[in-house]
């Protein structure tokens, strides 16, 4: 019994956990199928993340939170789009560039605005996204099994850990079942296909860019105002590079991404409970290892012993006309 | 009545910095009919026809369809107008089918699936009217070339072009897909379609066009009507004097065996295999020629030779086998057994374009004891010095060391690869496309120097895709065919045709009859 | 062709850069209700105004050399080792394993020589990792090095924690090194005393870090390893065609730039802290990523890009201290100076073009870049 308790609360940890992962994943996802390296996921949350703490807190409505997490990220997409699209800057810097500028500015405005050393105040109530109970959840717990699993790990959590998740056949449909779709796709592949057939690259991969804004947006709120209350200095923590990991190791594609992001998402949770992985594996296991796993896995993954991740071909390139 | 012309221009004018690359051009092309617009490399016709396609914007002039004034501004509004082009380069996604990459930027809707039924309904009638017979499931990269550039076509079709511009659309073809290709253009005019067809080949222009014009140096300087016209007339309008097709030289005087290959086997990166067994072997005071269409093996060929990737079988260079697995040897190894490598794509395989001239000088060469100062300083100042002394008598203008690869022309940028690798008066000379981009005098001169070579007793092995240019140097040929050496020639036995019928694949003596 | 004078290329481009990003930066300061003009000067007084703020202002430079060499070195083969961090960190704990093994060092140039082998071979052995599976496996060496930062950061706190902490401390530190291991500030140096006249943390190492970058010309400009190195980093298919070895050059570049961000340690982990704690590094791997983009991947142009971040660094801490103004201040400027010098670079070269020529319009000087 103890060890199905403790099994069904990583779980649920690792659905929470999952969540940001699963959000900025998919927003590198439209990026870098269109061309469009983007190592600035973890900018563009930790952004999200301190502007939608900031408003929740000041206005005390989390959907004004959400709001200006999503422009805020915005914003960022849109300069790393200037440089990579207009001006052909290199991709991998203007990303790297504007994950700093996100650390600073963060701490920076939360400090202006709240002065309490570059934190939020804590969010309650409607400054946060609530838990929200499933139906039939009180019906089903007396189930042996699935009861408890239905009621502990699938329900009771925040809005936007269920729209992740629909964020995923919605991400596939439009990857393949729609006209923007296939010209996004394309313009990742081979841009000049798509621009002597007479529809503009730099709009599709502008678009594609702003998506990604919308998204690590998405991911940043979580963070602030459901995963947490409040934002705290770097409190992504590395988690745009995980996601971008989680891209990789899913080869590109929305379901595959979904289940890298809930293996990584597990990992997390499973360094919150080094009891556990103790009494299962019966020997210590120190915390900084459950810590690099994820990491340690990812390098395991891009040295392609566990399957070969082939990216966008037109990838990481500005778009330059040619004969 | 006349019509109006299907295309109009009206003093086109387009520079690129200082380069004027059309200037005040002038172009009437009829409705109905295969107009050739023939022209050297560099001579400005494919930015020409990059401005009607709205990929470049034109300085000054006035584009006329049907003899209406249009702005084509960017492809969109191209398509619009009815102008649908096939690039050298094909614009097609490789990992999309065709019937994706038909539809691509011509979607009815939203919604892919309904354009996607009716592209396929379509895609059946404009196959079965010009014989462009594709299987619309099929993924781009599991087609060959032929059918890809058919894919092409249909695009520009399913956008109802009604004129549709061809870009040097042969040379990537067998001679049997060339002929199948002026066949869907025949089929094309007969229904009233119009077609431009850009090349340098004169065989083709007279084979199929109505109407030529010629374009040398960014200037329309001739537009006739072919069937009053010659290629030899076409030839001396497009480089401005008569030219020498033949090399003078005296005939081959072999020696010792210098190169022997024996079953030959390449494998590309993805396990396909690119050299299907083959053997030859080279005589020092010869050269032989490879002939072939691009992408039949010629260029995994030299690049095994080179050293630059592995292979299985048995390479000799003066008797001594040379390690073909990779693992001990590269191109230093071979530079050392006196094998010197002119490569097909000197942009990016010969030179190192942001390098100065000097450091290009001894690329490939740069652990020579002689470039050193010292055991661990290179004799920079020495090198400069050589690299200027070779460009002089290689007549690289201008002859300044410091000046980056980049900012020489094509054919200066040969000459220096060439100063690097003739001068070092190697045993054996690889040498492939030794004057694709370059202009006209500078390929007379790179010709003699190669004549140079042989007649100092050296062993040369010519890969081009150009008959001619093999034709006029070679002392035997060989040609290609997918990774086979189809059958050998003697140049002063044999003809274009028979060349063209091994280079289809079609073998042996017997079926050339 | 509207290319730019090179004179222009390579000191305005950078400067104009800059000052694109201090523009930004005062505006960033104005939205946060700062007075730019006032933390200039508390910038300038702290940093250069006292002996005591050049004695910072030149410890910060002596690292951030070191790392500015470190990417400037994978830079010239085109390998973007983003991992500079984790190899700065590695090399602390290389210092602090070498330091620790002795009870006590005969004379500090001893222990300084054992100091840095061990730093280097820490430092370059953590980016032989990321290197050989760029080399041999294709995988993606920006991701990988990122990723190696995070693991660096777990072993540090693994071996602070449970090998190196001494019994009884509270803090996850080792213990301090042991006597004869400390390394002359510029206040102990004959001569320079009389200027620096009380402790600063400026040390010997900014003497090696000035021989360093002399030896990085050398080697990228003078040797045929470095002429392999830029060669490769220009085109690896005409690197192949040359016989310059891909497996080899990438090992060589990714360890003497992995050895070169060890070395680091030396500066802060042997000179300054003598003892090794949590995140020694303090992001200096990060800003190696900034000093290079800004010294234009040039050892010349490192020594002055990491001085004006050594100015940025004390300059910073001075607002931190004296002002309202966050010390994060200091990584948003950073982030502005490689957004604009790596990122923007050719919206500077176009607006600079335009002065120069007048009338190129932007799509000409793209156009003309690109195909040149």
């Amino acid at each position: 019994m103890g060890f199905y308790a403790d099994l069904l609360q990583i779980l649920d940890s690792t659905l929470r956990l999952s969540t940001p992962l699963l959000f900025a994943c998919l927003a590198g996802l439209f990026s870098e199928r269109a061309g469009i390296f983007d190592i600035g996921l973890e900018g563009k949350m930790l952004i999200a993340a301190m502007a939608s703490g900031a408003v929740a807190a000041l206005t005390g409505t989390v959907w004004m939170g959400l709001g200006a997490g999503i422009l805020a990220s915005l914003c960022l997409a849109a300069i790393h789009g200037v440089a990579s699209i207009t001006f052909r800057g290199n991709q991998l810097i203007s990303g790297v560039a504007l994950n700093f500028l996100a650390s600073g500015i963060t701490v920076l405005v939360a400090q202006r605005l709240f002065g309490q050393g570059g934190r939020t105040p804590a969010l309650s109530g409607d400054a946060r996204f609530g838990e929200i109970v499933l139906p039939l959840t009180e019906t089903l717990r007396p189930v042996p099994v699935i009861g408890p699993f239905y009621a502990d790990v699938i329900s009771g959590h925040a809005l936007l850990v269920y729209v992740a998740l629909l964020c995923v056949p919605l991400t596939w449909w439009v990857l393949f079942g729609t006209r923007f779709g296939l010209r996004l796709r394309a313009v990742g592949e081979n841009p000049g296909a798509v621009d002597t057939a007479g529809v503009s690259v730099i709009r599709m991969r502008y678009t594609a860019v702003l998506i990604t804004g919308i998204l690590c947006g998405f991911a940043g709120a979580y963070m602030a105002t459901a995963l947490q209350a409040g934002f705290g200095k770097e409190m992504t923590a590395g988690r745009g590079y995980i996601a971008l990991a989680a891209l990789i190791f899913a080869k590109w594609r929305p379901w595959a991404a979904l289940w890298a992001c809930l293996l990584f998402g597990f990992f997390q949770a499973l360094a919150l409970r080094p009891d556990v992985v103790e009494n299962v594996l019966t020997v210590k296991v120190p915390v900084p290892a459950l810590d690099a796993l994820p990491y340690v896995l990812t390098v395991l993954v891009l040295a392609g012993f566990v399957g070969k991740a082939i990216p966008p071909r037109a990838g990481g390139e500005a778009y330059v006309k040619e004969r | 009545m006349t019509t109006n012309p299907a295309i109009e221009l009206r003093g086109i004018s387009k520079a690129f910095g200082p380069v004027q690359a059309n200037s005040d051009i002038n172009l009437r092309v009829e409705r109905g009919t295969i107009h050739g617009i023939i022209g050297e490399n560099g001579a400005g016709k494919s930015t020409l026809m990059s401005i009607l396609y709205g990929f470049y914007k034109a300085d000054a002039g006035e584009i006329l369809i049907g003899g209406q004034p249009v702005a084509i501004p960017d492809s969109q509004a191209a398509i619009r107008a009815g102008i649908g082009m096939v690039f050298q380069h094909f614009k097609l996604v490789q990992n999309f089918t065709v019937l994706e990459n038909v539809v691509l930027g011509a979607e009815d809707g939203a919604l892919l699936r309904p354009s996607l039924a009716k592209a396929r309904k379509l895609l059946a009638d404009l196959a079965r009217d010009y014989e462009l017979e594709v299987d619309p499931d099929e993924v781009i990269e599991e087609l060959s070339v032929g059918h890809q550039q058919r894919v092409e076509i249909l695009k520009a079709l399913y956008r109802q072009a009604d004129i549709l511009i061809l870009d040097e659309p042969t040379g990537v073809l067998t001679p049997a897909e060339a002929d199948h290709l002026f066949r869907i253009l025949r089929g094309l005019k007969e229904q009233g379609k119009t077609v431009v067809l850009i090349t340098h080949k004169l065989r083709e222009i007279m084979e199929i066009t109505d109407a030529v014009s010629v374009m040398r140096r960014g200037e329309m300087v001739a537009t006739v009507t072919t069937a009053e016209t010659s290629p030899e007339q076409l030839a001396e309008l497009m480089v401005g004097r008569k030219v020498l097709l033949r090399v003078d030289k005296t005939p081959a005087v072999p020696g010792r065996t210098v190169l022997e290959v024996e079953n030959l086997r390449v494998s590309d990166a993805d396990g396909v295999e690119r050299v299907k067994g083959i053997s030859f072997s080279i005589r020092a005071g010869e050269i032989l020629g490879i002939a072939g269409v691009a992408g039949n093996g010629q260029s995994q060929l030299l690049e095994v030779l080179g050293g630059i990737s592995p292979a299985t079988g048995t390479v000799r260079v003066n008797g001594d086998a040379i390690d073909l697995s990779g693992r001990h040897s590269n191109g230093q190894t071979r530079r050392a057994r006196g094998i010197a490598h002119v490569p097909e794509d000197r942009q990016h395989l010969g030179l190192i374009m942001d390098f100065m001239a000097w450091e290009n000088v001894i690329f490939g060469y740069h652990n020579d004891p002689a470039y050193q100062k010292n055991r661990l300083i290179m004799d920079n100042a020495g090198i400069v010095r050589e690299a200027q002394a070779k460009m002089k008598r290689f007549d690289v203008r201008p002859p300044i060391p410091t000046l980056q690869a980049k900012s020489f022309s094509g054919g200066n940028q040969q000459k220096i690869v060439l100063a690097r690798e003739l001068e070092r008066a190697p045993d054996l000379l690889l040498v492939g496309q030794p004057t694709r981009g370059v202009d006209i005098g500078a390929i007379e001169f790179i010709h003699q120097r190669l004549i140079e070579l042989r007649d100092a007793g050296k062993a040369v092995l010519l890969v081009s895709v150009e008959l001619d240019e093999i034709l006029s140097l070679s002392d035997r040929i060989a040609v290609m065919f997918d990774g086979r050496i189809m059958g050998e020639r003697d140049p002063a036995a044999t003809n274009e045709r028979e060349l063209g019928l091994l280079m289809a694949g079609i073998a042996g003596e017997g079926a050339a009859a | 062709m509207t290319k730019l004078p090179n004179w222009a290329d390579i000191v305005l481009v950078p400067l104009v850069s800059l000052l694109f990003a201090a523009i930004i930066s005062a505006l960033v300061l104005l939205a946060i209700g700062q007075d730019p003009v006032a933390a200039m000067n508390v910038m300038v007084t702290g940093a250069l105004g006292s002996p005591y703020g050049w004695g910072y202002t030149l410890y910060y430079t002596t690292s951030f050399i070191f790392t500015g060499l470190a990417v400037t070195v994978s830079f010239n083969a085109r390998l973007f080792n983003i991992g500079g961090e984790g190899q700065a960190q590695m090399g602390g704990l290389g210092v602090a394993l070498v330091l620790l093994s002795l009870p006590v060092w005969p004379h500090w140039t001893v222990a300084l020589v054992a100091a840095a082998l061990g730093a280097a071979a820490f430092g370059a052995a953590w980016a032989a990792i990321p290197a050989y599976l760029q080399a041999r496996r294709g995988s993606h060496i920006v991701i990988t090095t990122i990723m190696f930062n995070y693991i660096a950061a777990a072993v540090i706190v693994y071996m602070l924690v449970d090998v190196l902490r001494p019994p009884r401390q509270m803090e996850p530190a080792s213990a301090r090194f042991p006597e004869g291991a400390a390394l002359p500030t510029l206040h102990d140096i004959p001569g320079l005393s009389l200027i620096f006249t009380r402790e600063v943390p400026a040390n010997v190492t900014l003497f090696i870090a000035l021989v360093a970058a002399f030896l990085v010309w050398v080697l990228l400009w003078r040797t045929r390893l470095g002429y392999q190195i830029r060669a490769f980093g220009q085109s690896e298919p005409a690197a192949r065609y040359a016989g310059i070895d891909p497996f080899r050059t990438i090992m060589i570049t990714m360890l003497i730039s992995g050895g070169l961000a060890g070395l680091m340690a030396v500066n802060n982990v042997m000179g300054e802290a003598e003892k090794l704690v949590q995140n020694s590094s303090e992001g200096a791997g990060f800003i190696g990523i900034a000093v290079a983009l800004m010294g234009r991947n040039h050892p010349f142009g490192v020594l002055v890009a990491a001085f004006l971040f050594g100015f940025l660094y004390q300059g910073g801490a001075e607002l931190g201290l004296w002002t309202t103004i966050p010390i994060e201040m200091r990584i948003v400027v950073q982030g502005l100076v490689i957004l604009f010098t790596g990122a923007l670079d050719v919206m500077v070269r176009m607006l600079l073009a335009r002065l120069f020529f007048r009338k190129p319009p932007p799509e000409v000087a793209v156009a003309a870049r690109e195909r040149a």
